[in-house]
């Protein structure tokens, strides 16, 4: 299905959030199959690391290696507020070319089956996060960036996120997932976030 | 890609058809109808100044869509999901222009009909005044795309764009209102050439506004 094997590294990556170091001499290497959890307290840097991997917001040093397309999921939906769900989905479908049927088995998967008519803007937090996890699943990316994906899921929604990444990974995909939820993918890497802080102002100055 | 971006732009932002509904068009009227009653119905008054307030009209109706226009997607994750399909944010606003061009500068040529029968106007003035409109409306787009960007991750974004505006549009609006007191088309020659110019600009500007707005 892929021409070449996805992989996704970085080299010595630091990142900044105003004036504060968040993180910094921060290297990993994923190849195909591969997931990682990216664990760390609120305000950690757990959301900058993954703009930064997506290559919406650069660096303040070091580098991202990717090879492969990038599905993103973050606390924004990406869908029109003011569209029927199945609307706003099939916009996305449009870019991606999966075709209305694989889209249709992937809200069927997600529960969302019969919000489809819903505008998206009357669905509840849950029902919007497994309707941004159709999103991403329905894009067919071979690496998968989730910034908490479990947060506002029941516990059946949760286990299916820990089935999605374990499919996606077992068909050669990548995963990095940022949450401070547990996650059942066995073979799973992880790293905290806060190993990688700055030890103190006197080291950075 | 960049015509299903089309399609989707324009549907959240025709009047009638999506969130912003036909406001500016309905506002642009409402203030042609207004003029009137202000100033007595004395077809002198009205003919030699209808062309005037005809301008500042659509000045006005032209801050009426920023708010929408780019901050809206920008919380909605929209720009950043495009981003990773590989398109540029340079692409992403020479889109959103076209989109925001299309939803207000033909509806309010079409609008200017009824007003300029509200005030009076004859039909060679009503001649230049719809070419000043068709010229001028894509510069007042541009300019208003680039102020929606720039000012989009700001909390007061939308008041302070309306008063952004009103400055940068002064050129627009000199030429555009001038060609009505002058016998040749050189006004209308410059109206052109400053849309044509600030069109060309707009994507940039605007795009490098929203990467910016990324980073903090």
């Amino acid at each position: 299905m892929l021409a070449k094997p996805p992989t996704l590294s970085a080299q010595d990556l630091a990142c900044r959030r105003g004036d504060r170091l968040l993180f910094r001499r921060l290297s990993f290497a994923l190849e195909a199959g591969a997931a990682c959890h990216v664990t760390g307290a609120n305000g950690a840097g757990k959301t900058t690391l993954i703009r930064a991997l997506a290559g919406l917001i650069t660096p303040y040093a070091g580098a991202v290696q990717r090879e492969g397309a990038l599905g993103l999921l973050d606390e924004r939906t990406g869908l029109d507020p003011d569209l029927p769900l199945g609307r706003a989905l099939v916009f996305w479908e449009q870019l991606d070319g999966i075709g209305f049927l694989a889209l249709e088995s992937c809200c069927d998967r997600l529960g969302l089956g019969n919000l489809l008519e819903v505008p998206v803007r009357y669905l509840s937090t849950g029902q919007k996060k497994r309707a941004a996890l159709a999103r991403v699943l329905g894009q067919n990316a071979a690496i998968w960036l989730l910034d908490e994906p479990l947060s506002g899921l029941d516990a059946a929604s949760q286990a299916l996120v820990s089935e999605l990444v374990r499919e996606h990974c077992a068909a050669g995909g990548i995963a990095l997932i940022a949450s401070h939820q547990p996650l059942d993918v066995p073979g799973m890497t992880a790293f905290a976030i806060e190993d990688f802080a700055p030890a103190d102002m006197e080291e950075d100055a | 890609m960049i015509a299903a971006l089309l399609r989707r732009d324009l549907a959240q932002f025709f009047p009638f058809t999506g969130s912003g509904a036909a406001l500016p068009v309905v506002f642009f009227i409402a203030v042609a109808m207004l003029f009137p009653f202000a100033v007595g119905p004395d077809a002198n008054v009205l003919a030699k100044t209808g062309g005037g307030v005809v301008w500042i009209a659509a000045l006005l109706a032209a801050i009426l869509p920023l708010e929408k226009l780019v901050a809206r997607d920008i919380e909605l994750g929209f720009f950043d999901q495009l981003k990773l399909r590989g398109m540029a944010e340079e692409a992403m606003m020479a889109v959103r222009l076209i989109a925001h061009w299309l939803s207000f500068g033909p509806p309010l040529v079409l609008a200017t009909f009824p007003a300029a029968a509200l005030l009076k106007i004859d039909g060679e003035t009503l001649q230049i005044l719809l070419l000043g409109l068709l010229v001028g409306t894509p510069g007042l787009a541009a300019i208003g795309l680039m102020i929606a960007a720039l000012t989009a991750s700001l909390r007061a974004g939308a008041a302070l764009s309306g008063l952004l505006l009103i400055p940068l549009a002064l050129p627009i609006l000199i030429f555009g209102a001038g060609a009505l007191a002058r016998e040749d088309q050189v006004s209308l020659g410059f109206v052109a050439a400053i849309s044509l110019a600030l069109v060309a600009l707009a994507p940039f500007a605007a795009g490098a506004a929203i990467r910016a707005a990324r980073e903090n």
